[in-house]
C-alpha cells in the first residue's frame, strides 16, 4: 500500500520536474522518468501487458523520438524565450482551477471503494490477447492502418519538397 | 348553340396567340387574315346566340369551368348571354371586324403590324370576356384586360416618349377606377355571398337585404365606371389616349372599352334603381362631363381630339340617361354611338392617312372632292350625332334627353345646349377638314389620295348602320314600337317596377324633338356661315385668343390643375421620402447595421490575438467553466 | 505476483483518481506556461498518460478488461500522433528555425 503513495510521488514530483525544467532534454528525460513510475503502476494493478507495452513503446520509442528530434535540431540549450511572469501565474491559476475543479467533482461523487484486484489474470497477456483478437479485432486492424497512414504522413511532412530544395 | 358560347371569346385569343407568335414570321397578309376572319367568325357565332336569346327570350348561361371556391363562395368562370350581354357581343364583333378590316389598310406599311393585331385580338377578347362573363369577378377579368390592352395599344408607338406618358396616364386613371370597382365588389360578395349576377340582382331589393349599403356600393361602383369611361374628373386620359393609331381609337375610345362603364352600370341596374342619390350624382356627373367635353371641343384643332372631347361628351349623356333612369336610353346610345363614333375616327383616320399624317385641321381643307367616299361616310356620321333625323343620334340622344326632361327641367336645357355645342363642333370639324382650299403643303397636296378598299368598306358599312341604327328603337311618336327597349326588358325588370315614370304626352315629345333638331340645324347654321361663308380658320398658337375660347382651347386648365394639385404634392412628398425617410431614414439602419458589424467586429477581432498560447488558455477556460457548470449544477 | 497485487488492495480509487488529476492538471500547466513546442508536446503526453493510467485503475476496479484494450489503442494512437506531430515540429523549425509557438501568429491578419 505504501509503495503505490511512494510511487504516487514520485510520478508527481517528476511530471512538475518535466514542465518546470529549463533545459528541454532534462524535461524530456524527466519525462522517461516519469512514464517508468507509470509503468510501475501498471505493475501494481497487475497490467503486466501494458507495463510492458509503456515501457518499450513510450519510454523506448516515443521519448527516444522526442529526445532524437530535439538532438537534431540542437535545441539543447536553455534557449527558450521566458514568458512573462504574469502568464506564468495565470497559467498555474487556471491549471489549479482546473484541478480543484475535478477534486470537487470527485467530493460530489463519493468514490472511495478500494481498487480490489477480482481477477488476478486481468491485465495478462493470454486474457488481453483473447479480448482483443476476438471482440476489438477490427479496431485492431484499423489501427494497423492508423499506423501506417501515421508514418507516411510523417514522411511526407518531415521530407524536403523538391521546389524548396531548388528555391 | 350553349355548347359553342365558349367559342366567343376564344376565337379571338386564339387570333392573339397566332399572331402574337408568329408576328415577324407571318406573312402581313395572313395575319390581316387570321385577325380580321376570327373576329368575324366571333361575331357569326354572336350573331346566332342573339338569335336564339331574341326567339327564346330565355338567357343562355354556361359554367366552363368551377374557377375556384373559397369558404362559402364558389365562383364558377361562366358566361351569360341575355339580351344585354347579346347586344353587346355583336356591337363590339361586329364593329371590331370592321375596324379590323379596316386596319389591315391603315396599317400596312407600320412595323408593328403582327404586334398590332395580336394587341387588337387580345382587346377583342378581354372586351368579350367583360360583357359575357356571368359574375363580377369575370367581369373585372375582362375590365382589366381592357385596361391593359388599352394601354399598350396607346403606347403602339412607344418610341415617342408623348405617347409612352399617355399610354401610362390612362393606365393610372383607369386604376383609380378599378380600385373603385373591386371594392364594390368586395362588398358585394360581404353581403350578398357572392358575385354571381344572377345571385345578386334577385336578392337585391328582397326584405332580406333591405339594409345593404347600396349607395356605397354603387357608388364604388360608379367610380369605376368613371375611370374605364373618361368621366369628370377622370376624363383627361381619353384624349391623350388619341396617341395610339386610330382604329384603336376607334374601336376602343370610342366604340367598346370607354362604354364597358355604362354596360357595367345597366349590368347592376337594380342596384343602382336603389340607390337614388347614387343616381342623381351619376347623373349629374354625366351632364357636367358633357357639358365640359362639348367645351373643349369647341375650339380644338386636331381632328382626333375634336372626336375624343365629343366621345366624353357623348358617354356623359350616356351616364345622363343612366343618371335619371333611362337605362334603355343609354344603352340605346351606346349602339348608336358604337356605330358613328367609330365611322367618325374610322374617317378621321383615313383623312389623316391621306394627308400623309397630319392631324391638325388648321393645316387641311377642301378635301371633298379628292376624298368623296370619306366626305360623304364622315358627314353621314356628322349628322348623325348632330342629332338630326332620321339618322341613329337622333333617336337615342332624343330619347335620353326626353327623359331628362322628365327628371328635371334644367338638366334638359343643360343637355339641349350641349346638344347645340355638339352640332357646331362637329360640323365645325366637316368644314374645316372639307370644305375652303387646301391648307397643307405642296408635298401633302400632291400626295392626297383616296383610301384602299379594306378602309373604304369598312366606312361604308358603318355609314349605313349610321343611317338606320337609329329605327331599331324607333318610338312610337314615329310609328315605331321601341323594339331595343321591348327586347330589353327582361334586363331592366326589377328597376321599371320601382321607377314608375309617367309616360311623355305625344304632343310634348314631338316638341322635344323638334327643340333640339332646330338646335341642331340652328348650330349647323352658324357653323356654316363662319367657317365656309367667312372662311374662318382658328388661330395659330401663338396668336392671341379671346379669352373664353383660350380656356377651353386649354382644356379648362385640367391637366395643369391636377398637375398643381396632385401631381406636384405627390412630387414634393416623393422627394420628401426620397431624401428625409429612404436616405437618411431607411439607409441609415441598413448602413448602421453594416457600420455596426463592422466596429464590433474590431472590437471581437482584438480577441483574436493569433496567439496560440492564448488559444489553448481560452481552451482550458472554457474546459473549466463546462466541468464547474457540471459540477456544480448538480 | 500475488504480494505486489496485494500491495495496492487497500488503496482508495480516489486516491487513484486524485493522483491522475494532479498529473494532468501539471500537463494543462505545463501547456499554457510553456512556449516551447516540444515541451507542450511532452505535456499533452503527460496528459495521455494520466488518463491511460486512470483507465487501468478502472478497468482493475470493475474487473473489465475492456479498459486496457483502450489503453493499448490509445498508446497506438499516442504513437501516430508523436510520429506526425514531431514531423509537423520539425517544419516549423526548418520553416522559422524556431519552436517558439510565438512565432506561429501567422493566423493573426
Amino acid at each position: 500500500m505504501s509503495t503505490f503513495y511512494f510511487i504516487a510521488f514520485l510520478s508527481v514530483f517528476f511530471s512538475i520536474l518535466v514542465i518546470t525544467a529549463k533545459n528541454p532534454v532534462h524535461s524530456i528525460l524527466y519525462l522517461i522518468i516519469t512514464f517508468f513510475t507509470f509503468t510501475i503502476h501498471y505493475i501494481l494493478m497487475n497490467a503486466e501487458f501494458l507495463a510492458v507495452v509503456n515501457f518499450i513503446v513510450y519510454m523506448g520509442a516515443i521519448l527516444v523520438l522526442f529526445l532524437y528530434t530535439l538532438m537534431l535540431m540542437n535545441l539543447n540549450k536553455e534557449s527558450e524565450p521566458h514568458k512573462s511572469i504574469l502568464i506564468k501565474i495565470v497559467g498555474f491559476i487556471a491549471g489549479g482551477c482546473f484541478l480543484a475543479t475535478i477534486v470537487a467533482a470527485l467530493k460530489a461523487l463519493h468514490v472511495s471503494q478500494p481498487v480490489i484486484l477480482q481477477n488476478p489474470g486481468l491485465g495478462l497477456v493470454k486474457n488481453l490477447g483473447g479480448i482483443l483478437f476476438n471482440e476489438y479485432l477490427l479496431p485492431f486492424e484499423l489501427s494497423s492502418i492508423l499506423l501506417l497512414s501515421a508514418m507516411v504522413g510523417a514522411v511526407l511532412l518531415a521530407t524536403k519538397d523538391k521546389e524548396s530544395k531548388t528555391a | 348553340m350553349d355548347k359553342y358560347i365558349w367559342l366567343i371569346p376564344l376565337l379571338p385569343l386564339a387570333g392573339f396567340i397566332i399572331n402574337g407568335i408568329g408576328r415577324n414570321a407571318l406573312p402581313k397578309a395572313f395575319i390581316g387574315f387570321i385577325g380580321s376572319a376570327l373576329v368575324l367568325a366571333s361575331f357569326g357565332l354572336s350573331l346566332a346566340a342573339f338569335f336564339q336569346v331574341k326567339e327564346s327570350g330565355q338567357p343562355i348561361n354556361v359554367t366552363v369551368f368551377d374557377w375556384f371556391s373559397a369558404g362559402q363562395i364558389k365562383v364558377s368562370f361562366s358566361f351569360l348571354v341575355d339580351q344585354l350581354s347579346a347586344i353587346m357581343l355583336l356591337i363590339i364583333t361586329g364593329v371590331g371586324f370592321l375596324i379590323h378590316l379596316y386596319s389591315a389598310g391603315y396599317m400596312k406599311d407600320d412595323g408593328g403590324y403582327g404586334k398590332f393585331f395580336a394587341y387588337l385580338n387580345l382587346f377583342v377578347f378581354f372586351m368579350l370576356l367583360l360583357v359575357l362573363g356571368s359574375n363580377y369577378l369575370i367581369m373585372f377579368i375582362g375590365w382589366e384586360g381592357v385596361g391593359l390592352c388599352s394601354y399598350l395599344l396607346i403606347g403602339f408607338w412607344y418610341t415617342n416618349p408623348n405617347y409612352a406618358d399617355a399610354a401610362k396616364k390612362a393606365f393610372v386613371m383607369n386604376r383609380i377606377g378599378d380600385l373603385g370597382f373591386i371594392i364594390a365588389i368586395f362588398i358585394l360578395i360581404v353581403w350578398f355571398g357572392s358575385a354571381n349576377f344572377a345571385d345578386i340582382f334577385g336578392k337585391a331589393g328582397t326584405k332580406d337585404f333591405e339594409r345593404a349599403p347600396y349607395t356605397v356600393i354603387t357608388m364604388l361602383l360608379f367610380v369605376g365606371a368613371v375611370g374605364k369611361s373618361a368621366q369628370l374628373p377622370l376624363f383627361t386620359w381619353l384624349p391623350d389616349a388619341m396617341a395610339g393609331p386610330t382604329p384603336v381609337s376607334a374601336l376602343i375610345h370610342a366604340a367598346t372599352m370607354v362604354t364597358a362603364g355604362v354596360y357595367m352600370i345597366a349590368r347592376s341596374n337594380i342596384l343602382f334603381t336603389l340607390a337614388p342619390d347614387t343616381m342623381n350624382v351619376v347623373a349629374i356627373v354625366g351632364l357636367a362631363t358633357a357639358v365640359v367635353g362639348a367645351l373643349i371641343a369647341l375650339t380644338q384643332t386636331d381632328i382626333k381630339k375634336v372626336l375624343a372631347y365629343s366621345t366624353v361628351s357623348q358617354l356623359g349623356y350616356m351616364f345622363l340617361g343612366l343618371g335619371v333612369g333611362a337605362y334603355t336610353g343609354a344603352f340605346f346610345h351606346v349602339l348608336t354611338h358604337a356605330f358613328f363614333k367609330a365611322l367618325l375616327f374610322l374617317c378621321a383616320g383615313s383623312v389623316i392617312h391621306a394627308v400623309s399624317g397630319e392631324q391638325d385641321m388648321r393645316n387641311m381643307g377642301g378635301l371633298k372632292s379628292k376624298l368623296p367616299i370619306t366626305f360623304w361616310t364622315m358627314l353621314i356620321g356628322t349628322i348623325a350625332i348632330s342629332g338630326i333625323p332620321p339618322f341613329a343620334g337622333f333617336f337615342s340622344k332624343d330619347e335620353i334627353l326626353a327623359h331628362t326632361f322628365m327628371h328635371s327641367r334644367p338638366m334638359y336645357i343643360i343637355g339641349v345646349l350641349t346638344a347645340l355645342c355638339t352640332s357646331f363642333y362637329m360640323f365645325r370639324m366637316m368644314f374645316l377638314t372639307f370644305w375652303g382650299k387646301f391648307r397643307g403643303t405642296h408635298e401633302q397636296e400632291h400626295h392626297l389620295h383616296e383610301s384602299p378598299w379594306t378602309m373604304t368598306v369598312p366606312l361604308g358599312i358603318l355609314a349605313v348602320l349610321s343611317i338606320i341604327g337609329g329605327f331599331v328603337n324607333l318610338p312610337e311618336s314615329w310609328g315605331g314600337h321601341q323594339s331595343l327597349q321591348e327586347f330589353l326588358a327582361p334586363v331592366f325588370e326589377k328597376s321599371t317596377k320601382l321607377l314608375v315614370e309617367t309616360p311623355l304626352a305625344s304632343g310634348t315629345e314631338i316638341t322635344l324633338m323638334g327643340i333640339s333638331v332646330a338646335a341642331a340645324i340652328l348650330a349647323l347654321v352658324y357653323a356654316y356661315r363662319r367657317y365656309v361663308s367667312s372662311g374662318h380658320v382658328p388661330v395659330s398658337d401663338t396668336e392671341q385668343r379671346p379669352s373664353l375660347a383660350n380656356v377651353s382651347y386649354h382644356k379648362f386648365y385640367i391637366d395643369e390643375f391636377y398637375d398643381t394639385i396632385i401631381r406636384k404634392p405627390l412630387d414634393a412628398l416623393s422627394v420628401f421620402f426620397y431624401k428625409i425617410v429612404d436616405k437618411m431614414g431607411i439607409d441609415g439602419i441598413v448602413n448602421g447595421f453594416g457600420k455596426g458589424s463592422i466596429e464590433a467586429s474590431k472590437g471581437l477581432r482584438l480577441l483574436q490575438t493569433g496567439n496560440v498560447g492564448f488559444y489553448i488558455f481560452m481552451m482550458v477556460v472554457g474546459i473549466v467553466s463546462i466541468l464547474m457548470y457540471i459540477v456544480f449544477k448538480v | 505476483m500475488d504480494t505486489i497485487s496485494h500491495n495496492i488492495q487497500a488503496v482508495p480509487l480516489n486516491h487513484y483518481l486524485l493522483l491522475c488529476a494532479t498529473i494532468f492538471s501539471i500537463g494543462v500547466i505545463g501547456v499554457l506556461t510553456r512556449r516551447n513546442a516540444i515541451i507542450i508536446f511532452m505535456s499533452v503526453e503527460l496528459m495521455l498518460n494520466s488518463v491511460n493510467l486512470l483507465l487501468t485503475a478502472f478497468s482493475v476496479y470493475r474487473g473489465d478488461a475492456t479498459g486496457q484494450v483502450f489503453v493499448f489503442f490509445i498508446m497506438a494512437l499516442a504513437a501516430a500522433e508523436v510520429a506526425v506531430g514531431l514531423a509537423i515540429i520539425v517544419m516549423i523549425y526548418r520553416n522559422t528555425n524556431s519552436i517558439d509557438i510565438n512565432v506561429l501568429n501567422k493566423l493573426k491578419n
